[in-house]
């Protein structure tokens, strides 16, 4: 197996590794603030991708797209955090869980009556269509894009959690939600704009993928295995996590793919399964969260 | 017990209102009038949810057009045909469930449908035993095969053996010989493998690599760097639908088509229509029917414009006009026969010659399997008359028996 092969290999793990760190990160941002367990994800990620498909085909603008699929993704969230999941705090895990898993049925249908369920139409915008060679072959612009824009993406929510006033109330409420009440923070509010950004984040992960793969309304329910793997793997409630083990899923798997093809569905489950067996609680996930 | 209640009250109430609305048309007066002329019952288990939806729904569109055309033309000695529709899921628990159904409880005199390799043998387990007639209008070889077949199976369809068969007879001869398969891992992506393979071995052609990919596979772009590394002439995509659309459109992200020549053995209408002229442009592969047959096939022109007048200008797909086709073919063999004895219906339809709307028709004697021809098209971008011109016919592939495995390689005795 010559070398350009497997460099090429790995470049495209990556760029579908890239898809996984903006799902997992979307869940684990929710998980690790509200241990909100959110069924709704792979939902949110196809309504992302049937609303940015429609607007795309209604305008021919990818970029309007991209910028109005999380905002409209986000407030959905907004919505659901209010008045669905709000009043289910305080009781166990299994409640919001059960609530976003209906709910992911309830999104699936309302697709199926409002775009139809064939699907929609969605080709790659013009300006990153093609292959380019990279070195070791041709490889699709798109998903170059793809690995760019998860960078931006990563940097920018890490900017804002680590360097911004609204950050260190994110990380302290992880923490501890009692003591940042007693200071006088309005802990619900914050719970709700985080939630507000993951399902954002998802609807955007939504349009970003639409390019290279089928929008229709069951989309969403591979990835959300495929999301819920990943952040496993990568310690629920982690983000550092959610983008290590993203992109070590989409590398795991591509080269399996390369290698034993057969086993390459089954691989990033092995992969689980191992990790769990030595870090129960993820590569960066802290023990005890989910108790 | 209280639905019991519930349900005599309904009657009651509906019966009523019958009465007092004596002009009305309301369904309760059509089964009073079924009760001296007793309608001919087609039971159609199609998948109306799931993946194939969409061709699903086309199969009922384009059926209750052949029920139609009988109907109108006098039906037969005054008995009017009727389509009863069932979602089979696309399970083939829920299939053999609801025809079951059919059979026992809605009566049906027939059994046309489904739309999966798994669902029809599961129907026509049920069919066999009832001993109803089944007419498939869905892929598959097993069907053929003396382990499942019964007198009272028929197979409208194309199989993979005839599509992929022909596809291959195309395209090994115009685009080479070196080729690699990506295949969906179960019974039609294996069955369309022999079929290319089987045709392809006469013609001298060298496999590079057969891959398998789970079907329903949202990403295959992990595939397709070691395919483009191995240079094929020929790619087969040998999986359906869905998947069809995502390796298609993936393959072609990584500029595969520079290099090599995208074929599948079944390229569908809706498939094409769903995905875009774009991803699947230049793409080759075979299919049952297409519209612009009307061009050279008048049946295809009387066909295409009944649907278009029925349906607001859209044209029949190709698995919608096999559920044409299946129903007609089995209504015709009533009036044939002159009744709707089931031994006397399979009589007529061994005998039947038909071209009802891509040129002639028969059924073989041995296995029930339509003889007919194959379409091959190839998907464009340009030169497009209106939005439903997106192939070019580029062959035909006659009909003919020599097309088919032989009745001895399936297991019927001669």
């Amino acid at each position: 197996m010559d070398i350009n092969l497997f460099l090429l290999q790995l470049v495209t793990g990556l760029a579908l590794g890239s898809v996984f760190v903006l799902l997992a990160l979307g869940l684990s941002l929710i998980f690790g603030m509200l241990t909100v367990v959110n069924f709704a994800h792979g939902a949110y990620f196809m309504v992302g991708a049937s609303i940015g498909a429609y607007l795309y085909g209604l305008t021919g603008q990818f970029w309007l797209s991209v910028v109005i699929v999380p905002i409209a993704v986000g407030v959905m969230g907004l919505l659901t955090e209010r008045f669905l999941v709000r009043p289910l705090y305080g009781r166990g895990i299994d409640y919001p869980l059960l609530l976003t898993f209906g709910l992911s049925y309830v999104l699936v249908e309302c697709v199926r009556i409002v775009f139809g369920i064939d699907g929609l139409q969605m080709g790659t915008p013009a300006s990153l269509r093609g292959a380019v060679n990279i070195g070791v072959g041709q490889f699709p612009l798109y998903r170059l894009f793809l690995i760019v824009a998860t960078a931006l993406i990563v940097v920018a929510l890490w900017l804002v959690i680590e360097k911004t006033r609204f950050g260190l109330i994110i990380r302290a409420g992880a923490r501890d939600p009692e003591i940042v009440r007693i200071l006088g923070v309005d802990i619900s509010k914050v719970w709700l704009i985080v939630f507000a950004i993951g399902t954002g984040i998802a609807g955007l992960s939504g349009i970003l993928a639409a390019p290279i793969r089928a929008v229709n309304p069951e989309m969403g329910i591979p990835v959300l295995a495929e999301s819920f793997v990943v952040t496993v793997i990568g310690g629920m409630g982690s983000l550092v996590g959610a983008v290590v083990a993203g992109l070590l899923v989409g590398v795991v798997y591509s080269l399996t793919s390369l290698y034993a093809p057969d086993y390459a569905e089954m691989s990033i489950f092995a992969l689980m399964a191992l990790v769990l067996l030595v870090r129960p609680q993820g590569l960066f996930g802290r023990a005890g969260l989910m108790s | 017990m209280s639905d019991v209640i519930l349900n005599a009250n309904r009657r009651k109430i509906l019966l009523a209102s019958a009465a007092a609305g004596a002009t009305t048309v309301s369904p309760f007066a059509i089964n009073f009038l079924s009760a001296q002329t007793p309608t001919i019952k087609i039971g159609f288990p199609v998948p109306l949810t799931g993946a194939f939806g969409v061709e699903a729904q086309d199969q009922v569109r384009a059926a209750e057009l052949a029920i139609k055309e009988f109907n109108d033309a006098g039906g037969f000695n005054g008995r009017m045909a009727e389509l009863v529709v069932r979602d089979d899921k696309l399970n083939p628990g829920e299939a053999a469930t609801r025809t079951l159904e059919l059979i026992e409880k809605d009566k049906v005199n027939f059994i046309v449908g489904s739309l999966s390799a798994a669902v029809q043998l599961s129907i026509n387990n049920v069919t066999k035993d009832r001993k109803i007639i089944f007419n498939s209008i869905s892929q598959s070889d097993a069907i053929n095969e003396v382990k499942d077949f019964s007198k009272y199976t028929f197979h409208e369809a194309l199989n993979p053996h005839m599509t992929a068969g022909a596809v291959g007879r195309y395209a090994f001869a115009k685009y080479g010989k070196k080729v690699v398969f990506l295949t969906a891992d179960y019974a039609y992506g294996h069955e369309m493998v022999r079929g290319f393979q089987t045709a392809g071995k006469p013609m001298g052609i060298e496999v590079l690599a057969d891959i398998r990919h789970p079907i329903g596979a949202a990403d295959y772009s992990s595939f397709l760097p070691r395919i483009q590394a191995l240079k094929p002439d020929v790619l087969c995509l040998c999986n359906f639908g869905r998947d069809l659309l995502n390796s298609v459109k993936q393959a072609t992200d990584f500029g595969l088509k520079s290099t090599t020549k995208l074929v599948a053995p079944v390229l569908l209408y809706t498939s094409r229509v769903a995905g875009g002229a774009e991803a699947f442009d230049g793409v080759v592969g075979g299919t049952s029917y297409y519209w612009r047959l009307e061009d050279t096939v008048p049946s295809a022109k009387v066909l295409n414009d009944r649907y278009r007048k029925a349906y607001a200008g859209a044209v029949p797909s190709d698995y919608g006009a096999l559920g044409y086709a299946g129903v007609k073919s089995v209504l015709t063999a009533v009036k044939n026969a002159g009744s709707v004895d089931t031994d006397k219906v399979i009589d007529a339809m061994r005998k039947l010659k038909y071209d009802f709307y891509k040129g002639a028709q028969y059924y073989r004697e041995c296995d029930h399997q339509s003889v007919q021809s194959v379409l091959i098209v190839e998907s464009k971008s340009k030169d497009m008359k209106d939005k439903n011109d997106v192939f070019n016919i580029v062959s035909v592939e006659a009909a003919g028996e020599a097309r088919l495995r032989s009745c001895a390689e399936l297991g019927h005795k001669a």
